[in-house]
């Protein structure tokens, strides 16, 4: 009978002190947030300037949708390197699209949704491999991602592709009640995730999975068609930021369009809190990551750092944040 | 005459601020074999880590050889003290001369290792427990019996005066056991000191010379192991007369629900038919390895069969996947609870409606239905959880059960198969679960009831198929559903089929 009392006691202490771990996990990112924040005003007058605000936002706005996709592969266990150059070939195809179709308003809305169809297909190319060879996803995707990249050189013929439409740029560059446009579809994709993360069944599905597969099996889910879904989906917020990413410049570099935004968009999700293992994870916190990232390069900026040394601070900034959030986990 | 190897005084051993063992004053001979029996959670691991250096005791003194030891693992290895665990500490990829030197090679001048004298020195080792393993075989290809005369070995090349044996008959087969044995009684007759833990009384009568129990903590008693019957041992360990702990047989109906002909699986099962009743606890009993898992995985579509048909109450049915049994009314409780039952890293709540998500989602899912789902199951099979968001991590393995019954429950089955369900619970949750499948079959679903623990298939069930390397070795009923007639089935000494 005692040690009934006893085990009760100690669930009860163990409880608390997970609780403990979850609040950590759910704030530390956003307390970063507010205390980089709070120096950057101290460090720099320009920083709170309304232009500098809207202009971080927009900057992180096109990893940041990717990264919103890329929380959902990362939380069912696997990883995505192709997205960036994913993005030069939708992005190019979609400029191809628009001059074809001859680069009106209608014409901007069929190559929005093409680029969407065509990120996803890429994506699930991924997820095909992935999930029917069962090859790492680190592998297939290493591997696409040059194959990509290759393609939109070849089409290119290691040129650029060039829009014909004088339309086009109002979408990337145009402003909605103050904010940049492709702020908004950030925001609005965040709201959306966030959703379909925590109530809906392939939400919860999706953590599942990552948390362990096997049990998910047993427990009746369909763990590849899971993870297949997951690579559409990032394929298709690559699908988005290309058109934003391309109508602002209405063009694709070929060579240098989405060069590295994978580690961005990665390390948007790691930052924001998602656990690289999988299971479980946070689209706020990716918003955040994405946030915190822009805020790092703005200030490195501002305080005239070399921008060869940027990476440095953003690879620093990376470790540190999966550091703390290790130290968190040490407790137990 | 009497030659003390250890002695311990006042004992104690707390973990965040509770008890495990308390007050342990023990005695242990050199050259005897020390049984220590007890429930989960009586303390056992807790005492041998605290023997081997894992843990520091909280109170108490240890002797070794007389003398006053503050014990870590590496001054517990030198004193010679060794721990045969019941997970091996193998390296799979390595010969097996390189893992009983691992960590203490032997070089030649120069650095390099000395293979050449490892080889013999390996071969010399396991030549005197007389262990036919060769040195230069890949750890691998060894069967389970192997790599414990491996560890053994090891731990003789230690020199070891005190080896702790915990739960090494669990992975063997019945001549391996023997085997074990003999060994056991030569390295007792060259002085070594065994402290031998299981939960197999027979095994622990036939072994040992004294026999230790522990409950909850607590020095319970010490007799000679010729003084003692195993149904003695058995009501010390529990604290009441074990009769209780089954409830009574439901009588079930003739109606077959599901009927299983010919499934086959190459390599794994072999023409298995069987039928179901509605009311019926269907047990299913044989050695580790006999395919009664397989046979589960099988049935509910995770293992692909290659001939076979399932009929449910009459039609033939196609199950491909797990999906395909829960449409079906099929429920499985895994034997493997944290590795396919439950996810430790999900809530109560999120555990338990995990297979059932369809019922509280139309396009969002209703976290209130589901909450007070999991509260109702939480209150009905008295699930102690601090809250009902609490990660399942941090409950204890009874409840985590408790969890995955409920799981396997709300998808509302008809039919529900338990593999090992009672596996490390202790036995306050094992009578829960008991008392469960009780209600179910009285409620008129039926039961099918794999566990490796005979006397519970005894208590539980109406019915018992013995199987044996992937074949039906017996189909028992009434009276002859007891320990030998199961045993001789399964290890193959009987066949057929009594009736």
């Amino acid at each position: 009978m005692n040690h009934k009392k006893l085990n009760a006691a100690e669930v009860g202490a163990k409880g608390l002190a997970g609780l403990k771990k979850i609040e950590m996990d759910k704030f530390g990112p956003f307390l970063a947030l507010l205390v980089l924040f709070a120096v950057s005003a101290l460090a720099s007058p320009y920083f709170l300037r309304l232009r500098n605000l809207t202009n971080i936002l927009r900057q992180v706005s096109y990893t940041g949708i990717i990264g919103l996709g890329m929380t959902f592969v990362i939380i069912s266990g696997g990883i995505d390197l192709s997205v960036g150059s994913m993005l030069a070939l939708v992005g190019g195809i979609g400029i191809l699209l628009l001059n074809y179709l001859g680069g009106g308003a209608g014409a901007i809305i069929a190559v929005f949704f093409g680029a969407v169809v065509v990120g996803a297909v890429a994506g699930a190319t991924n997820g095909f491999a992935i999930t029917k060879g069962r090859v790492a996803p680190f592998i297939v995707t290493l591997g696409t991602m040059s194959i990509f990249r290759s393609l939109t050189l070849f089409i290119s013929n290691a040129g650029e592709f060039r829009s014909h439409s004088s339309l086009y740029p109002s979408v990337g560059m145009g402003y909605f009640l103050g904010l940049p446009n492709p702020v908004w579809i950030f925001l609005f994709l965040t709201a959306l995730f966030h959703l379909v993360l925590y109530h809906t069944r392939f939400g919860r599905y999706v953590c599942a999975v990552g948390s362990n597969e096997r049990v998910a099996v047993y427990a009746a889910i369909k763990s590849t068609w899971i993870k297949f879904y997951t690579y559409v989906i990032v394929g298709a917020t690559v699908g988005i930021s290309a058109v934003l990413l391309s109508s602002r410049l209405n063009s694709i570099s070929s060579t240098n369009a989405g060069a590295g935004y994978e580690l961005d968009a990665i390390a948007a999700v790691i930052i924001g809190g998602t656990s690289l293992s999988g299971g479980s994870g946070s689209i706020i916190g990716t918003l955040i990551g994405a946030l915190i990232l822009g805020i790092v390069n703005n200030m490195l900026n501002m305080l005239g750092v070399s921008p060869y040394l940027q990476g440095t601070v953003k690879g620093i900034v990376i470790i540190g944040a999966v550091l703390i959030q290790r130290k968190g986990k040490r407790l137990f | 005459m009497s030659d003390i190897l250890v002695r311990t005084a006042h004992l104690a051993k707390e973990f965040t601020g509770v008890r495990v063992l308390n007050d342990i004053n023990i005695e242990i001979e050199r050259g005897e074999v020390f049984g220590i029996i007890g429930e989960n959670g009586a303390g056992k691991s807790t005492l041998i880590k605290l023997l081997n250096g894992t843990h520091f005791p909280t109170e108490g003194e240890i002797f070794f050889e007389g003398e006053k030891v503050h014990l870590n693992t590496p001054v517990a290895k030198n004193l010679g003290i060794s721990t045969i665990p019941q997970e091996f500490n193998l390296v799979k990829d390595l010969n097996v001369y390189e893992n009983i030197f691992l960590g203490r090679e032997y070089r030649r001048r120069g650095g390099l290792l000395d293979h050449r004298h490892m080889k013999q020195r390996a071969r010399e080792l396991l030549h005197s427990l007389q262990a036919e393993v060769s040195p230069t075989m890949k750890i691998e290809m060894c069967s389970v019996a192997e790599k414990q005369m491996v560890e053994i070995a090891k731990a003789v090349a230690y020199n070891s005066k005190l080896l702790i044996m915990d739960e090494p008959t669990t992975v063997l087969t019945p001549i391996e056991i023997g085997i074990l044995f003999d060994l056991i009684h030569r390295l007792r007759e060259k002085g070594v000191t065994i402290i031998y833990i299981s939960h197999k009384l027979k095994e622990v009568r036939q072994v040992c010379d004294r026999v230790m129990v522990l409950r909850d903590g607590e020095f319970i008693s010490l007799d000679r192991a010729s003084d003692i019957v195993e149904h003695e041992m058995a009501n010390k360990m529990v604290g009441r007369e074990l009769e209780q702990i089954f409830p009574p047989k439901p009588t079930p109906s003739d109606d077959v629900v599901m009927r299983v002909e010919n499934l086959s699986v190459p390599g794994l099962l072999h023409n298995i038919s069987f039928d179901l009743r509605k009311g019926e606890i269907l047990g299913f009993a044989g050695l580790g390895g006999s395919g009664r898992t397989e046979l589960a995985e099988t049935i509910i579509g995770i293992r692909k069969k290659s001939a076979g048909t399932i009929f449910i109450k009459g039609k033939k049915r196609t199950i491909k996947s797990p999906s395909d049994a829960i449409a079906n009314h099929i429920a499985y409780l895994p034997e493997d609870r944290q590795g396919t039952g439950v996810l430790v890293d999900f809530s109560v709540t999120n555990n338990v409606t995990l297979g059932s998500l369809k019922k509280y989602a139309h396009i969002l899912i209703n976290h209130r239905k589901e909450t007070a789902q999991a509260r109702k199951y939480v209150k009905e099979f008295d699930i102690r959880t601090p809250s009902l968001k609490t990660k399942l991590r941090f409950l204890s393995g009874g409840n985590q059960q408790k969890v995955s019954l409920a799981k396997s429950l709300d998808s509302r089955p008809e039919i529900f198969i338990f593999d090992e369900p009672t596996r490390g619970i202790d036995i306050n949750a094992k009578m829960h679960i008991f008392s469960f499948v009780h209600d179910l079959v009285e409620s008129g679903i039926s039961c099918i009831f794999i566990s490796s623990e005979l006397e519970e298939v005894i208590g539980v069930c109406n019915r018992v198929i013995v199987m044996r390397e992937g074949h039906v070795a017996g189909d028992l009923i009434g009276s002859d559903i007891n320990e030998e007639e199961i045993m001789q089935r399964a290890t193959g000494v009987k066949q057929g089929v009594a009736v």
